[in-house]
């Protein structure tokens, strides 16, 4: 939306830097999340808000987490089915698949996914109560927006990320053994016998359960905060959606590198 | 009531005292007093802009003013805890400028959600209270509507039943009337006064409609360039002589309200020398 153009004379305004910006942001959402952290015992209230928030963002996510794995596995198993075959090594397509699934692209792709499906809609959602003076008529009722709206959400990420990174791995998996097995001709006891004996449970398994954990906690604390900040207009709503995909699909892979390299 | 209470009781329930507040370089009030008498209506009115929803902002803790006193039933608002501030707000009740209905909820959860999320009653009783106060606004039928099947003026109504649902010490009215037609606003009007009457409620509201605001208010506080410009009966500040009231009141757009933001030169805006 343009603005009416300044007059030449003007007196130019004293903008904050991008840096000095960022790192206000940083510092905001720091203390929105100790805040967080501090209602959550009160929120502890509002169980039934948390679990229907689990449903939106968990249950509501299903479809695009379940069809994405499908497909990410039928495409794992088509390239890695190609490579392996150059070393006649077709055999260890099971392990090769379960692990980067369960290690990486699981926990990662998920992310990514449940930022653009559910973060949004988590930041429309309190955006619009924000620009509709919702939070401050719960402030007014004396009802605390941080445990009622904020911490269920932020909870609800937390528990729904690993379940969901759970699906997209099995549906993965699934995808992969439809390429390899049924398609490709590879065999099925081969398959699962050289996945099951390769993929260490806590080493692999549990260890992407930890990333999803903190995925969905960084995503969820980003979207809930994007909309609890938002400034109450439709293009800021529009800004701060556009912000949780972004800064979450940034600090995903960042804290991905960093989990991967004290994990390994 | 405590002893507190009873020495407070008959004087101000709201004392505000040299309330000094800037907003985006602006000076919004500079140096306000004010007193809201128990039991009492009152109305602030004004020009746009000049601090009317600010005021209820600073009195129920939404915005700390840059210095000044506010107590609100003896204690200085400015100064309390969060937990302390929402003890004093389970005591007040707000009506929101554009209603703040929660669009998730249906009317009647609307108006039971602060029952619910403070006490513990039984759900016969609870919903008895919700459609009492849904009746006295004459949307009891409505109950099972949500929120954006409401035209403006039947939301307004909502929000009023759910600013009274536990009948506050003291009730805040931002903008009440916009949008009622004749005949709801006629009833909002009696409702006002009644709650007043019957259960001792302070009020105080903000509005701009002169004629319907002097038929139940008790003293008028009318506020301009930061100042209280004039404070009276609605009769004494209808037949007032001083230039606030005579613009004010007579829609004037000349005199020491200015009608126009503060600018620079419009010439200048244009394009053109200065003072051309």
């Amino acid at each position: 939306m343009s603005s009416v153009p300044k007059p030449k004379d003007a007196p130019a305004k004293n903008e904050p830097s991008v840096i000095g910006n960022a790192l206000a942001q940083v510092g905001a959402c720091g203390l929105f999340l100790l805040q967080i952290l501090a209602a959550i015992p009160r929120s502890l209230r509002y169980i039934k808000e948390t679990i229907r928030q689990i449903w939106f963002v968990g249950a509501m996510s299903l479809v695009i987490i379940m069809t994405c794995g499908l497909f990410v596995g039928m495409v794992l198993g088509l390239q890695l089915y190609y490579v392996l075959s150059i070393f006649g090594g077709t055999a260890a397509l099971g392990t090769v698949v379960s692990l980067s699934l369960y290690r990486e692209l699981g926990p990662v792709v998920t992310a990514l996914l449940f930022a653009g499906r559910a973060g949004t809609s988590i930041t429309a959602e309190i955006g619009l109560m924000r620009a509709t003076d919702q939070l401050a008529a719960m402030e007014m009722m004396a009802v605390d927006p941080i445990a009622y709206v904020a911490a269920p959400r932020f909870l609800a990420g937390i528990v729904a990320m690993p379940l969901l990174a759970c699906v997209f791995n099995a549906l993965g998996i699934f995808g992969a053994h439809l390429v390899g097995v049924s398609w490709l001709g590879l065999d099925n006891g081969t398959f699962w016998s050289n996945m099951t004996s390769s993929v260490d449970v806590w080493k692999d398994v549990v260890n992407g359960v930890w990333k999803s954990c903190a995925f969905g906690a960084v995503v969820a604390l980003i979207a809930v905060f994007q909309g609890y900040t938002t400034p109450p207009t439709s293009e800021g709503v529009a800004y701060a959606t556009t912000r949780t995909v972004v800064f979450s699909s940034i600090v995903v892979l960042a804290l991905d590198f960093v989990m991967t390299a004290f994990l390994m | 009531m405590s002893e507190s209470r009873q020495a407070a009781a008959g004087s101000a329930l709201v004392e505000v005292r040299g309330l000094h507040t800037t907003l985006g370089g602006k000076v919004i009030f500079d140096g306000i007093d004010l007193d809201v008498p128990r039991g009492k209506i009152t109305a602030i009115m004004g020009p746009s802009g000049t601090g009317k929803t600010t005021l209820l902002r600073h009195i129920t803790g939404q915005l700390p003013p840059d210095s000044g006193e506010i107590r609100v039933d003896g204690e200085n608002v400015p100064t309390l805890s969060r937990g302390a501030l929402f003890d004093l707000r389970e005591k007040i009740g707000f009506l929101f400028q554009n209603s703040a209905l929660l669009t998730d909820f249906t009317v009647f959860e609307n108006v039971a959600f602060p029952l619910r999320q403070h006490m513990k009653l039984p759900e016969d009783l609870l919903r008895n209270i919700v459609l009492t106060k849904l009746q006295a606004v004459g949307l009891r039928g409505a109950a099972e509507l949500m929120p954006a099947e409401l035209s403006g003026g039947m939301a307004r109504r909502v929000a009023l039943a759910r600013a009274i649902v536990r009948d506050p010490m003291l009730i805040l009215y931002d903008e009440p009337f916009v949008g009622l037609d004749p005949i709801a606003l006629n009833q909002v009007l009696r409702l006002i006064r009644t709650l007043n009457d019957t259960l001792g409620i302070t009020s105080v509201l903000v509005a701009h409609e002169f004629a319907a605001v002097s038929r139940v208010v008790d003293q008028v506080y009318l506020i301009a360039s930061g100042k209280v410009a004039a404070r009276g009966s609605p009769a004494e500040l209808a037949r007032g002589e001083s230039p606030w009231t005579k613009q004010f009141f007579g829609g004037d757009a000349d005199g020491p309200v200015p009608f126009h933001y503060p600018a620079r030169d419009y010439a200048l805006d244009l394009g053109f020398p200065a003072g051309s």
